[in-house]
């Protein structure tokens, strides 16, 4: 019970004051936006190539805002001296990750509802809102999870900016491979297709379970 | 003023190559109050981040209330209130929700009404819908004081808890500190202000090159002899 309540009232704080400040869920906002129009205008889309490029064009957006969006959560901590103060309370270490990864998914997850409509409109494609919901629900919670740990980790370095996507792009590639297959069948159903869904689901346990235990060493000096 | 309620024995912390405390015993008992002093780099903030288990030590122990900051480190933590020199606070939200949120993360019960008497006790009653961003650095230092009096910790840790503060915030520390000792809490603070160090202080701790290198009682202490001798130490 303590628990939890420490897990939400730390996210309640994150999203009041992310709610007050507006800069982080502005910024990536419009970047997932400038990349879904610059493939739009990058690529010459026909109509024969559009469920080809659309969805990986829709999750590369996705990851690239998500990054802008990961990096800030801890590193804003680091630097203001907050994320010590936090630490100095007798709270659990998963209770301060869990919290952190709520906030991300929910930063980016607004995201993607702006960056959704749009994607239909400029790649002129359906959205298929009720079996889109798991695959990006899954695929947000892979890249959260992973990105989340390592921004603890690059919130400790001066390159922070840099360090971040260097680690965690190879370690997201299955889940994001996965999703971007997974939303292209919902464009063009195809036959004997692996079941992405359950790669996604397998690998948000495995990373959300590793994250879960290693945390605590992270952040603790 | 006989149960430590602090102690530190041969504690030792190294950063790679570069050995900052080089073994401290110390003792702080129940109603006592410390006084740290030393150069800048001494060591001193580096032996509170150790006692708020922030930091681990290389070699040694510190423990709190007899609990060891390295294993029983969560215990540690409800027992000690920490001041910093900065105030660390969250800029976005006002007075009164920083105070309910640790409330929160050290599970205070009726925090609102304890969040309430905090601030009226460190006189920010009427700025607690504001928030810290707006507030002076003085008055979010007295906020940060505010903090770490909401659990009621038996210990108080406080790293230069004067800077920026006005000759009142200045008064308040000193009223808080020994309302804090005279409740039978223990107080360590580092100062670089000698004359406040015997006011405040029942004992005076040097710290030199990561030993201390001088330890009184500050009672009958003269301030022209302790100002000599600091300025060796500093030296």
């Amino acid at each position: 019970m303590m628990f939890l309540e420490q897990v939400m009232a730390i996210l309640w704080k994150d999203v009041r004051s992310e709610w007050r400040s507006k800069q982080m869920w502005t910024g990536m906002g419009l970047f997932a936006i400038l990349v879904l129009v610059i493939f739009n205008f990058a690529f010459d889309l026909r109509v024969d190539n559009k469920a080809a490029v659309a969805p990986g064009a829709l999750w590369v957006a996705f990851v690239f805002a998500s990054m802008l969006g990961l990096g800030r959560t801890i590193a804003v901590e680091r630097e203001k001296g907050t994320m010590d103060r936090l630490l100095l309370c007798p709270v659990d270490r998963k209770a301060v990750y869990l919290a952190k990864l709520l906030g991300n998914m929910l930063f980016i997850g607004v995201v993607e509802i702006v960056a959704l409509p749009i994607f239909a409109v400029l790649f002129d494609v359906p959205l298929f809102f009720g079996p889109l919901l798991p695959i990006v629900l899954l695929g947000t919670l892979g890249i959260a999870a992973v990105g989340t740990l390592f921004a603890a980790m690059a919130a400790a370095t001066r390159a922070r900016e840099l360090l971040l996507p260097i680690l965690v792009f190879p370690l997201i590639v299955p889940v994001v491979i996965a999703a971007v297959r997974a939303t292209g069948t919902l464009l063009v159903p195809a036959a004997n297709e692996p079941p992405w869904l359950g790669l996604m689901a397998a690998f948000d346990v495995i990373f959300l379970s590793v994250s879960m235990l290693t945390f605590e060493y992270i952040v603790d000096e | 003023m006989d149960t430590p309620l602090l102690e530190t024995t041969g504690l030792k912390k190294s950063f790679g190559l570069k050995t900052v405390l080089r073994g401290i015993d110390l003792a702080v008992c129940s109603g006592e109050s410390v006084a740290l002093m030393g150069a800048n780099g001494a060591g001193k903030t580096t032996l509170l981040r150790i006692l708020a288990c922030l930091t681990s030590p290389s070699s040694g122990s510190a423990r709190i209330d007899g609990w060891d900051s390295g294993r029983d480190a969560q215990r540690v933590r409800r027992l000690v209130g920490f001041v910093a020199h900065q105030p660390y606070l969250y800029d976005e939200l006002t007075a009164e929700e920083n105070l309910l949120f640790f409330g929160k993360m050290y599970a205070v019960k009726d925090a609102r009404e304890r969040a309430a008497q905090l601030l009226q006790r460190v006189g920010l009653e009427k700025r607690a819908r504001e928030r810290v961003g707006v507030l002076s650095r003085g008055q979010a230092q007295r906020l940060s004081l505010a903090r770490a009096l909401l659990h009621a910790p038996r210990v108080l840790l406080l790293d230069e808890p004067d800077a920026g503060l006005d000759e009142q915030g200045y008064e308040l520390v000193e009223a808080v500190l020994a309302e804090h000792s005279a409740g039978g809490g223990a107080v360590l603070f580092t100062t670089h202000q000698l004359e406040r160090a015997l006011k405040l202080a029942d004992s005076l701790v040097m710290l030199g090159k990561g030993r201390i290198v001088l330890q009184e009682k500050t009672a009958g202490l003269e301030l022209e002899r302790m100002r000599q001798e600091y300025q060796e130490v500093v030296r």
